[in-house]
This record gives C-alpha cells, sequence and structure tokens, in this order.
C-alpha cells in the first residue's frame, strides 16, 4: 500500500488527473477531426471516458487498506469540522491538556519516588536495619526507632548469616583548608561494608575496603564526583594526592561516580570511620545502617537472624567505656528496652512517609481529571445534539451505527490526543520546575524524571479519556432514530430533556467532586494557619542569621580554647554594626539535625536499675542564646560566661519538664538533676519556653539545656566543649550577602581556618520544616481550583445550553406577560437544584474520603464542620452566579425577536 | 491487505480486459488512449469498454507488477504516461491467453451439440 496516496491524496491524485486529461484532449481531438465541432468533440470525450469521479475513487480504494483509510478519511473531516470550531476544539484540547498534563506530573513524582527502584544494583536486596525499642521511653516514639551503635555493628558485622554484607554510616560535615578558601563541605562517614552494599564502584582509582578502616593504615578519602569537578576540575591525577580535611591530611583513594549517593544523602567526600575497638560500649546508636541480604533471603528471616544476635552484642561489649563485659545492669536496661530488629526495604527508609501525601495529591489530580473529562463530555455532547439532524440524514443515507459512532469517537480521540501531548509539554516543564524549586523532604528528587513509565500513563490517560468521552455521545447520538432526528429539526425540540439527563448528572458529579477537592485544598489551608499560629519558641525569625563553624581537634586541642574560641567569635560577631546579639547552641530548633536523647533524673527520684530511663532532649547553649533566638526566659536565668569557665554545675530546662517534675517554672529554680549515678548533681538555674524542635507540628520534647563547656552529662570530671557550632545572631540585615561577608571576616579574624557552613536565616530553616505542608497545600489548592473553575464552567455550560433550548418558550412566557425576575428564578432554580445535588454527595465523599489525610492535618479534624460549610457556601454562590448570567441574559431578551428568529 | 474488488466489472470481465490490455501491450509501449482504441478496433467494434474503466485496469496490472510505466511524448508532442509489458506481465499474458482457450474451447464445445439439435 502506498502511504502517499493515503496521507496526500491530492498528489497521487494530480498524475491521475493528468493521465485522464490527456485522454480527454486525444479524444477530443479525434473527435474534431472527425468534424465535429470543438464543444461536441469535449463532450463526445467526456461520455467515452465515463465517470471520471469513479475511476478516482475505484483507483483510490485500490490503493488503501479500509479500516486505516476510514480512519484517516475521518480524522480529516474532523480536523476540518474543530478548526472551524476553534473555541470548541481549544477548550477541549486545553482542559484535558491541564488535566493530563497535572496526572503525569505527579504520576512522575509518584513513579520516581515510590515506584522505581534504587539506582543500585539488585536494590531490592538492600534494606535499612532499624530497632524497635518500645520498652525506652522518647526512644519509642522516635519515627524510625533505633539506630545501630558501633558494637552492634560490629557484632552485626562479623556474626550474621543472612547478609551479604553490611556497613554503617553516618554524614557531617568537614572542614576543607588547601585546595581554594577554607571550604565547609558535606561529607558521609562509611564503615566497611557499606559501600560494598551498595556495590557501586568508583569512576577513578579503588574503593574504601577493611584496611582503610584499621586504625594504623593512612587516612583516606574518596570524592564525589561533583565536589572532583568542581574543586578539582576533574583532573584524573588526584588519585594519591592529598587532600587536608579538618586539618588533618588524607590520601585521595578514588572517585565516585555522578549522581552517586548514600541513600539518598549526596556528599562531596566519603571518609572511611575508624573505629577504636577497645573504646567502644553498647550505647551510642548513632549510625545509619545499609546492609544487603543473600539472595532468597526474606526480611522476617533477618530480622530473626539478628534478633538472636541481640544478646550475644549485650554480652560482648561494655556498658561504659573501658569497663568490663557482661554487666548484668546493662543487659537489664537494655533488656527491658526490648530491643527488636526492624528491618526495612531501604527504599521505604529512604521514601519515608511522603507516600500518603503523594497518593492524597495523585488521588485529588485523578478527581480533577475526572472533572475535566466531564466539562468535555458535555461540550461533546454539546456538538453530538447540534449534529444530531446531520447524524440522521447520514443514517437515513445508510450511514451505520458503527460509522456515525465511529465519526464521533474519532473526534474525541484527536481531541484527548492533542490535549495529551500538549499536556505531557505541560508536565515536563512542571516537573523541571518541581526540581528546580526542590521542595524539601522530598525523597529521591534528584531521579524524577519523565521516563517511559510515565509516558506510557500519559499516552493510556490520553487514549482512555478519549475512547470514554467518545463513547457517550456515541451511544447517545450515533444510534438515534433517523426519524426522531429528522423529525425534532427546525422547530425547539422537547426530546431533548433525555439527552439534558446525561448532561445533568455529569454536572452533578463534577460539583460533588469539585467540592471534595476544595475541602481537601480547605483543610490545608486551615492546617497551614493552625501551624502558623503555633509559638516555635523563637521570634522574628527573618531576622536571625544562623550559620555553623565546627573547631576540629587538630586545629585547637583543648576545649576550653574551643569555647574561648567561640566567646571570641560572639564578640566580633556582636560588634557587627546593626547586630543586636549573637550566641550559639550545638543544635537549633527544626535545623533537622538529629535529636541528642538521654535519660535524666530528678533528685529523689534517683535511677532505679533496671528501671527504664524516659529519654529527653539534650542541647548545649551558650549564654546569651535564649535572648537572641526570642525563646523566653520564663523563671531564673540564663548562663553566665563565668559559669562556663568555672565548670558549675547549672543547668537550663524547658518549662514543660519543669511542669512534669514540679508543677510548675518557679519552683523548679534550684532543683537538683543528674544524668548517671556517677555524674554530680546539676542545679537548675532557669526555665525557659517550649521550643518544637522537632517541627511546629510537633509536640516540643522535654529539654535540658547545658552550657556549651560543661563536664559530659554521664561522666564525671571529663569536660567536654561544643565544637560544632550553630551561631546565631540578630540583625535587620540576615540574610544579606553583605552581612554574610562581615560575618566571614570577624570568624576569619578569630581564626583563619574556620569556614561557615549552613548560612541561612531562621526563616528558612522554618519554612523548610514546613515545605511539606506547603507543597501539599500547594498541590491541593492547584487541584481545587482547577476543581472550582471547572465545575462553574460545567453549571454555566448546562445552563446555557438550556437556556439556548428554550428561548422559545422564554419568548412566549415574556410576551404573555411573564415578570424577568420569575423567568430568571426558573433557569436559577435548576442551577441550584444541580449544584445543591451535587454539594450534598461531595459532602458524603468527602467524609469519607477526608479521613485518608487525617496524618496531613494539623490543628483541624477532618469533618470540621466550618470548612464544610463554608466550602459548600462558596460552591454555591459560584453556581449561583453560573446560572444567573445566561438566566438573565434569557429573560432580557426581547420576547418579539424571539418569537421572529423562530 | 483486504482490498475491495471493483463492482463495476464482475470476475470475468475484468480478467478478461486485463488480457485484452496485455495483448495490446506485446505490440510496444503505448499510452491509454491508444490501449483504449486498439482494443475497441482490433475487436471490430464489438467490444465496446467504457474507456474510463480501463484506468483503474491499467492501476491495478501496474501494482501487480505485469506492466510498467514511464514519461513519455505523444506523437502529437505532449507528455503522455506509456505503459509496458514486464516479462512477468509476458508470462501471464501467455497463460491466461492459454486458459482463456481452453475455456473457450470447453464452452464451445457444450454449445455447438445444442446448437446442432435445434437446426
Amino acid at each position: 500500500m502506498n502511504w502517499r496516496t493515503l496521507f496526500k491524496p491530492e498528489l497521487a491524485d494530480s498524475e491521475q488527473r493528468q493521465e485522464l486529461e490527456f485522454y480527454l484532449e486525444m479524444a477530443a481531438e479525434d473527435f474534431a477531426a472527425r468534424g465535429m465541432n470543438p464543444a461536441d468533440a469535449q463532450r463526445a470525450a467526456r461520455i467515452k471516458l465515463g465517470n471520471t469521479t469513479l475511476i478516482h475513487e475505484e483507483i483510490h480504494t485500490m490503493n488503501t487498506p479500509k479500516l486505516i483509510d476510514t480512519c484517516v478519511r475521518h480524522a480529516r473531516h474532523t480536523l476540518r469540522t474543530l478548526r472551524r470550531n476553534p473555541t470548541f476544539a481549544g477548550a477541549a484540547i486545553l482542559t484535558l491538556a491541564l488535566a493530563i498534563g497535572a496526572n503525569t506530573a505527579v504520576f512522575t513524582v509518584v513513579n520516581s519516588v515510590l515506584l522505581k527502584p534504587m539506582p543500585y544494583p539488585r536494590s531490592d536486596e538492600l534494606v535499612d536495619m532499624r530497632h524497635l525499642a518500645p520498652g525506652a521511653p522518647g526512644v519509642a516514639s522516635l519515627t524510625g526507632g533505633l539506630n545501630l551503635s558501633a558494637s552492634l555493628y560490629f557484632t552485626y558485622s562479623e556474626q550474621n548469616r543472612t547478609f551479604q554484607t553490611l556497613g554503617v554510616w553516618i554524614p557531617g560535615t568537614a572542614a576543607v583548608t588547601g585546595v581554594a578558601e577554607p571550604e565547609q563541605v558535606r561529607t558521609v562517614l562509611v564503615s566497611d561494608g557499606t559501600l560494598q552494599a551498595l556495590n557501586v564502584q568508583p569512576v577513578l582509582g579503588r574503593s574504601l575496603s577493611a584496611a582503610d578502616q584499621a586504625l594504623t593504615s593512612a587516612e583516606t578519602v574518596l570524592l564525589g564526583y561533583g565536589y572532583w569537578e568542581a574543586r578539582f576540575g576533574g583532573d584524573k591525577s588526584v588519585i594519591g594526592r592529598t587532600l587536608s580535611v579538618d586539618s588533618r591530611p588524607r590520601v585521595i583513594a578514588g572517585v565516585m561516580p555522578a549522581g552517586f549517593r548514600i541513600a539518598d544523602t549526596a556528599t562531596d567526600l566519603i571518609l572511611p570511620l575508624r573505629f577504636d575497638r577497645s573504646r567502644l560500649m553498647l550505647a551510642g546508636f548513632a549510625f545509619q545502617s545499609i546492609g544487603r541480604l543473600k539472595p532468597g533471603v526474606s526480611i522476617a528471616q533477618a530480622n530473626a537472624d539478628l534478633a538472636r544476635l541481640i544478646p550475644v552484642w549485650m554480652d560482648s561489649w561494655p556498658s561504659l567505656v573501658g569497663a568490663k563485659t557482661g554487666d548484668p545492669l546493662a543487659a537489664k536496661v537494655y533488656g527491658a528496652w526490648r530491643i527488636t530488629p526492624a528491618l526495612r526495604p531501604l527504599r521505604d527508609s529512604i521514601v519515608g512517609d511522603i507516600g500518603p501525601i503523594l497518593w492524597v495529591v495523585m488521588g485529588t489530580l485523578g478527581m480533577v481529571m475526572l472533572i475535566a473529562g466531564a466539562n468535555v463530555a458535555n461540550l461533546l455532547l454539546v456538538r453530538a445534539a447540534a449534529r444530531q439532524h446531520e447524524l440522521g440524514v447520514r443514517a437515513a443515507l445508510g450511514a451505520g451505527w458503527g460509522r456515525n459512532a465511529g465519526e464521533l469517537l474519532i473526534e474525541s480521540m484527536l481531541l484527548a490526543c492533542a490535549g495529551g501531548a500538549l499536556g505531557t509539554g505541560l508536565a515536563y516543564a512542571g516537573l523541571r520546575l518541581l526540581v528546580r524549586i526542590g521542595p524539601a523532604n522530598l525523597p529521591r528528587l534528584s531521579e524524577i524524571s519523565l521516563d517511559q513509565r510515565a509516558l506510557g500513563f500519559s499516552v493510556a490517560v490520553a487514549l482512555l479519556s478519549g475512547l470514554l468521552l467518545g463513547l457517550i455521545p456515541a451511544v447517545k447520538y450515533a444510534a438515534a432514530g433517523i426519524p426522531a432526528a429528522l423529525r425534532g429539526e427546525g422547530r425547539a425540540s422537547t426530546g431533548s430533556i433525555e439527552h439534558n439527563r446525561t448532561r445533568n448528572i455529569l454536572v452533578v458529579a463534577q460539583v460533588a467532586l469539585a467540592l471534595v477537592l476544595l475541602i481537601g485544598s480547605s483543610l490545608m489551608v486551615r492546617t497551614f494557619n493552625a501551624l502558623h499560629r503555633v509559638d516555635p519558641g523563637f521570634t522574628a525569625a527573618a531576622q536571625l542569621q544562623t550559620f555553623r563553624v565546627a573547631i576540629p581537634d587538630a586545629l585547637v586541642a583543648s576545649p576550653e580554647m574551643v569555647t574561648r574560641t567561640e566567646n571570641a567569635i560572639v564578640e566580633k560577631l556582636r560588634a557587627i554594626p546593626g547586630v543586636t546579639s549573637a550566641a550559639f547552641a550545638s543544635a537549633l530548633p527544626m535545623d533537622g539535625s538529629q535529636p541528642n536523647w538521654d535519660g535524666v533524673f530528678k533528685e529523689g527520684q534517683d535511677y532505679v536499675p533496671g528501671e527504664p530511663m524516659t529519654m529527653r532532649n539534650f542541647v548545649n547553649v551558650s549564654p546569651g542564646f535564649f535572648p537572641a533566638a526570642g525563646t523566653h526566659l520564663l523563671a531564673g536565668r540564663d548562663f553566665t560566661w563565668s559559669d562556663l569557665y568555672g565548670i558549675r554545675p547549672y543547668v537550663v530546662i524547658s518549662e514543660n519538664l519543669a511542669r512534669e517534675w514540679w508543677g510548675s517554672a518557679s519552683t523548679a529554680l534550684g532543683k537538683r538533676i543528674r544524668s548517671s549515678p556517677i555524674a554530680p548533681w546539676r542545679e537548675v538555674i532557669g526555665v525557659v519556653q517550649d521550643v518544637r524542635i522537632s517541627g511546629v507540628n510537633e509536640p516540643a520534647p522535654a529539654t535540658i539545656y547545658w552550657p556549651v563547656l560543661a563536664e559530659i552529662p554521664y561522666l564525671s570530671k571529663v569536660v567536654m566543649a561544643t565544637r560544632n557550632a550553630a551561631f546565631v545572631l540578630r540583625s535587620n540585615r540576615a540574610g544579606t550577602a553583605g552581612l554574610l561577608e562581615e560575618v566571614q571576616r570577624a570568624v576569619w579574624s578569630v581564626n583563619a581556618g574556620l569556614p561557615l557552613a549552613e548560612t541561612r536565616t531562621m526563616q528558612t530553616i522554618y519554612d523548610r520544616s514546613l515545605a511539606r505542608t506547603s507543597f501539599t497545600l500547594v498541590m491541593l489548592a492547584i487541584a481545587g481550583a482547577m476543581a472550582l473553575v471547572l465545575g462553574i464552567i460545567g453549571i454555566y455550560g448546562v445552563i446555557a445550553y438550556t437556556v439556548a433550548q428554550r428561548r422559545r418558550e422564554v419568548g412566549i412566557r415574556m410576551a404573555l406577560g411573564a415578570r424577568f425576575e420569575t423567568v430568571t428564578w426558573m433557569f436559577v432554580r435548576s442551577g441550584l437544584v444541580l449544584s445543591a445535588a451535587g454539594i450534598v454527595l461531595g459532602v458524603v465523599a468527602a467524609a469519607g474520603l477526608s479521613r485518608l489525610m487525617s496524618s496531613l492535618l494539623f490543628g483541624v479534624t477532618p469533618l470540621d464542620p466550618v470548612t464544610y460549610a463554608v466550602t459548600a457556601l462558596i460552591l454555591l454562590s459560584a453556581a449561583l452566579g453560573a446560572s444567573y448570567l445566561p438566566a438573565r441574559r434569557a429573560a432580557a431578551d426581547n420576547p418579539l425577536e424571539t418569537l421572529r428568529g423562530e | 491487505m483486504p482490498r475491495r474488488e471493483s463492482p463495476l466489472q464482475s470476475e470475468m470481465l475484468q480478467g478478461t480486459l486485463d488480457m485484452l490490455i496485455l495483448q495490446t501491450l506485446v505490440l510496444g509501449p503505448a499510452h491509454g488512449y491508444t490501449i483504449a482504441h486498439a482494443i475497441e478496433r482490433g475487436s471490430e467494434e464489438v467490444l465496446q469498454i467504457e474507456h474510463g474503466s480501463l484506468y483503474p485496469a491499467l492501476h491495478r496490472l501496474q501494482k501487480r507488477g505485469w506492466i510498467a510505466s514511464f514519461d513519455g511524448t505523444s506523437e502529437n508532442n505532449r507528455k503522455a504516461k506509456y505503459y509496458r509489458l514486464t516479462p512477468e506481465g509476458r508470462r501471464q499474458l501467455a497463460a491466461q491467453t492459454s486458459r482463456w482457450e481452453q475455456v473457450v474451447r470447453a464452452i464451445g464445445r457444450i454449445l455447438s451439440p445444442a446448437r446442432k439439435t435445434e437446426q
């Protein structure tokens, strides 16, 4: 068969036309030669040749497979008719494009985040080793449970039977000097087994091995690809060179491939963990872990295998550094914790709890798709109704149901395909925007891409909607009896009531779905407001500049000198013009760092051996931190520098702890606490307001504030400084480059080897902690707005159509003296009835569906009556407007003209 | 590929027309008008074919590869599409001619005795 004749019939035709014209000329000449006059000769030639159209058609049919030909012919015809109705085509295509685009984009995110395998070989074998510890108060409530300690890692690694390999890792930062300006870079410390479990080889040099973990070996480092390109320009000779990390020389062993991440953590440097086995103890559950199961081993088997090792571990390691192993007390404490391995596939651990959000968003956009589909179906129904006469004539001339239905189907398919193509383009643009904005807490963001599966989804949605949309009018009209269709012509018929029913059902469904989405987004708006009303425990976050400075051992050895250096930095910061206060702490609220949990006892209720301890959050703060951050002091006083340098045993506690133990903030003053029987008692000198350290939606944990220079809480006579300090300073110029430059100069004037890291304002930290809620809110708001607009258009369309159908009736009524209001009300009422039915259905559906999003809500219940009532009212008044406009136009028509026009 | 056959011609007539076209082209390449007239005159004007029906037949034969077309110049110096016989077409002509003759003989044998008895 010939594609040219299929798609360019004109071209093939022209050749044949030439051939036939040549025949006509020859024949005419012959006839003329026999004495005919030219006109007669030409007529005779034509008669001799016969019907040229039939000849063309016959040749054409010979060339073309029938089905495709029919489709293409119909498509060409449909394209022509669509071109004549650009408004209709544009509205339908745009509606579908928006809906398909939004769905494709969200499906792509769902696919990339939740469905696609991780970018490691046989990634389904990878697990994250977490533990449940239901008997450990405080820890049990932590999301994700208990991590591994170094001792647990050694026990697991050396004695397991179910793993190919396993390792632990921990992210951090380090100062690199000697390459450019001193720079704080992202690091990940990995034990032997981590990189082997991920099974990703370096692109250059070698990977890390057990040898790099040995204390006696030379210290090594792997470079991340991005860091290697940025700092070394991709120079292949870096292998074997030395890099100064935290003022210690390290040999560059290799370069990891581009895009390599450990779990979902991107890093500049990978450093080997080097444990001193003689200084390990049971505790210290700080390490994240990655294990690769042996092929065919299930999570349950691995859990059982590790559970077997927990008692082994308790017997093999001391409870305190240097103590004897097999401490019965330790066994009792940890026994009471009931540590149980609870392995999770690595992917689940990375994806975390984003799943429900994505599914909610996906569900809402699915509803938008339905609403959009209902709108386009309505448009198609109107068109089909308008073509009813044409279809009837065609049926009378012998077109079967299939032919008419085919035509309607092809029309909807064309619209859907155009919408799908445009929508995929929109999705692509939207995803690029999403990755650029990079909402915090969206895992695997770097892996989001419009892949084959997403494209397949888009095509499937387009085809399916094309099919369904075409079927509705096809079923309704293609088979419409010839007589009925033809009889209806000319006079406004009432036979269309039947057709209006389909349209009415579609509108009711649309309103119901729109209400569900509006309620969903209103609940998110109320959640957002509720979160913003929560006092986070600090004030005016936008004027609070924060940054981190880490002082490595190699640079400043003694703890007191570390604090004096930091003290000097604070003084320099305060001297910057416009800075009203400055201070530092070990961690900032909501900064994403893991809370530092530990147990503590009040005087009179001391450590009972074997009793589980309630875990409290420990934070170290410098003098002046509370006023700088805006955390109100409720009773007592702040630390002073002389408290610090005198190593005075003072603490400040949070209000909730004071209330829990002593009833009120003021009664807590002067009371004493300690965190282990061998540690000295410490006096409570102040009580501050609660701080929402894990985000405004999480309750504030009971917190003990220690001085930044103090004896280690659970040891005696060992003084420790806060080497990795988060500085805060209050200034109107927070966040400006000018201020940061002065801050950098202030820090370097104290010690030129100290880089700044994580420079951001407290507002950024605060916003990031709300990023997930904001993301959900924005997505639902977009879906809700689309639903509202589409729903209103739907109602408007139906009322306008009814009005158009009943113009004659309105004209007669008006001519007979009906009042303007009566006629308007007649139409508005039908609009209101439809919307009311939709709203009732919508409220019921929303009550059922909103429960699915209850985990995303804060400060509002899924069935909040105010939200429901207000949303329903908004929708109802919008529907009122949408019905009133066409109704008023009809009533305002001059009845005489209307009737004359009929 | 399913192809709709021409409603204009019966199977028999179509085959016959094909054969006549091939036979005409044995004498040398020709354009459509010449072919039509050759058939008409050759049959002593008995076979009055509608000349239009010739063109679909030419098209069909060309698709089957029995004849080929080329652009030529006509006797009155005009551009025209010429057709010529391909080797495959020559073979087909031979085969069809012999089958045709068989059919004609067979029909003749059936009809001749009948005519005799009538006489």
